[in-house]
């Protein structure tokens, strides 16, 4: 009896949202971006580009609000201020004493800072809580069909260059020793990066976006000392986060984004403490014996 | 396609420079090698001798003089894979989810295709690589579950793999097994006969007595190069070392 009506209940708590049009969208289209970002965050952990990734993330924000201003596609805006960044850090850091961290932080507020000004000044539709928070919920058509296509290209990128942006993040100077030219895949992984963060900031807002593009690297490497299987990890957990996430934000009324990185935080702290081989508790110990 | 040609040169620096943010690192640095001979590469920490390698490599750009590998530029030579790097383990992030053979795998996709797909020759060539290094057993095995000797033999296999005719090795016999240190030893005897030329850092004095035809002392820039028995004097380690005496020993000949 009671066990019936907890079986409708799960049933009706997986079920119901998906009555509604802008909740099947949005399931979709969050888990395409999700995937597309755990995809990216097994070379970008590894690389150790998570200040790169926060940095790019915010940065894009001026480029998505002229983008709106001129009637562009925003994503234009976003990944040429998004790269336009990385060359600015690039030059300071080269052209004065400060160091790397410090340019990095800098730069990036500086142009969020600007971002968030532009907004104000601009008069224009642009909801700055759907830039800084996301707002999968209400992803218009023109949206999807950039998400897409954006995502399908850093697939394929990622995919075509995989061994090399393996090597690349490995083990640079070997690369360049074998004649394979490090500079294209530096920009390359950089380009992936700032499309990866213009699809992520639709789902999870330009402030969490750098959570999509890490933290599933992270609980991957965790869990896997291959690498392919470190991939298939991040996607299958980013899918599982974003999933989760968009169905406890309906049912308990919490906001879309957060609630898909707190999520994924969780998935992390789990890996963190129950790891087979890394983590805190290792149980492997207990299963086997070696 | 390896070209045993005793009478030019493998490898031909002149008067290279190397500077990092307008700091000097390494200034008018010589040195010419031919097919079949080991140089030892001495000095200090912070002398250049990692610089020294970059350059080679093409990892860094010179400032001023000029490189040619097998009579030709650098760019050429790293198309020919002509060049092998082997680092030193503090180079290199231990922890990176690949294993033995993917490392050594690395060595061949200079000539694979975009997409780097192994052809068969190229999973041959790792396999007798691996076999070189006697690591078959551990083949599957992620790097990070290696010890230090059995990481070092992983990248020696990666370069042979590579059959690069220059190896460069950036302190090959440093936190190694005796085993692995046996190992290298015996292969730099084979390497040598196969006509390869070899340029190796060491700390260590006896190394460089046992191995080296030649020596190359530096301190920012080309104190002594010559024959290791003309060359390897106290006088000249004394100078290299900035006036102290290296804190390792010369073998028990001196």
């Amino acid at each position: 009896m009671n066990l019936c009506f907890l079986s409708t209940n799960i049933t009706s708590f997986v079920t119901d949202p998906l009555s509604h049009e802008f909740m099947r969208k949005a399931l979709l289209m969050s888990s395409l971006v999700a995937a597309v970002c755990g995809f990216l965050s097994s070379y970008l952990t590894l690389k150790g580009w998570a200040l790169m990734g926060d940095a790019v993330s915010h940065s894009v924000m001026p480029g998505v609000v002229v983008a709106y201003a001129l009637g562009l596609p925003f994503s234009l805006g976003a990944f040429i201020f998004g790269v336009g960044s990385v060359a600015l850090i690039g030059f300071v850091k080269q052209k004065s004493r400060v160091k790397e961290d410090t340019v990095i932080g800098l730069v990036f507020t500086g142009f969020f800072a600007l971002g968030i000004v532009l907004v104000s000044k601009i008069k224009s539709n642009i909801d700055l809580h759907s830039i800084l928070f996301g707002s999968p919920l209400g992803i218009s058509l023109s949206d999807v069909k950039q998400t897409v296509f954006i995502s399908l290209l850093v697939v394929m990128l990622l995919s075509v260059f995989r061994k090399d942006l393996i090597l690349y993040c490995f083990d640079p100077r070997h690369a360049k020793t074998v004649g394979i030219n490090v500079l294209f895949l530096h920009y390359l992984l950089l380009t992936c990066l700032s499309l990866a963060a213009v699809v992520g900031l639709q789902t999870v807002g330009i402030v969490l976006v750098v959570a999509m593009l890490i933290t599933p690297g992270a609980t991957a490497y965790l869990l896997t000392d291959r690498f392919d299987n470190m991939t298939i990890i991040a996607v299958i957990s980013a899918i599982i986060s974003s999933v989760f996430g968009i169905y406890l934000s309906f049912w308990f009324d919490l906001e879309t984004g957060g609630s898909i990185v707190l999520v994924q935080t969780f998935i992390f702290l789990f890996a963190f403490l129950f790891a087979p081989r890394y983590g805190i508790f290792k149980f492997k110990k207990l299963f086997s014996n070696y | 396609m390896d070209k045993l040609n005793y009478k030019s040169y493998r490898i031909e620096a002149e008067n290279i420079c190397v500077d990092y943010h307008g700091k000097v690192a390494l200034y008018d640095a010589n040195l010419r090698l031919k097919a079949g001979q080991i140089c030892g590469l001495v000095g200090m920490n912070g002398a250049g001798k990692t610089t020294f390698f970059n350059a080679l490599t093409g990892f860094v750009n010179i400032s001023k003089g000029k490189i040619r590998i097998n009579g030709e530029s650098l760019k050429i030579a790293q198309q020919d894979q002509a060049i092998a790097y082997v680092p030193q383990s503090e180079g290199i992030d231990c922890q990176f989810p690949v294993s033995v053979w993917d490392v050594v795998m690395m060595g061949r996709y200079g000539s694979m295709n975009i997409l780097r797909s192994p052809r068969e020759s190229d999973i041959q060539a790792v396999k007798d690589a691996i076999d070189r290094v006697d690591l078959m057993e551990l083949s599957s095995i992620p790097i990070g579950n290696l010890s230090g000797g059995q990481r070092k033999r992983t990248f020696l296999a990666r370069a042979i793999a590579q059959r690069a005719s220059i190896l460069l090795l950036d302190e090959p016999f440093a936190g190694v097994d005796i085993r692995t240190e046996k190992l290298i030893s015996e292969l730099f005897i084979q390497f040598k006969n196969e006509g390869k030329t070899i340029l190796l850092s060491t700390h260590d004095m006896i190394h460089v007595r046992e191995f080296c035809d030649l020596v190359l002392l530096i301190n920012k820039t080309v104190v002594a190069y010559g024959e290791t028995s003309e060359v390897f004097t106290p006088e000249n380690i004394t100078s290299t070392f900035g006036g102290m005496s290296p804190d390792v020993s010369f073998g028990p000949e001196s």
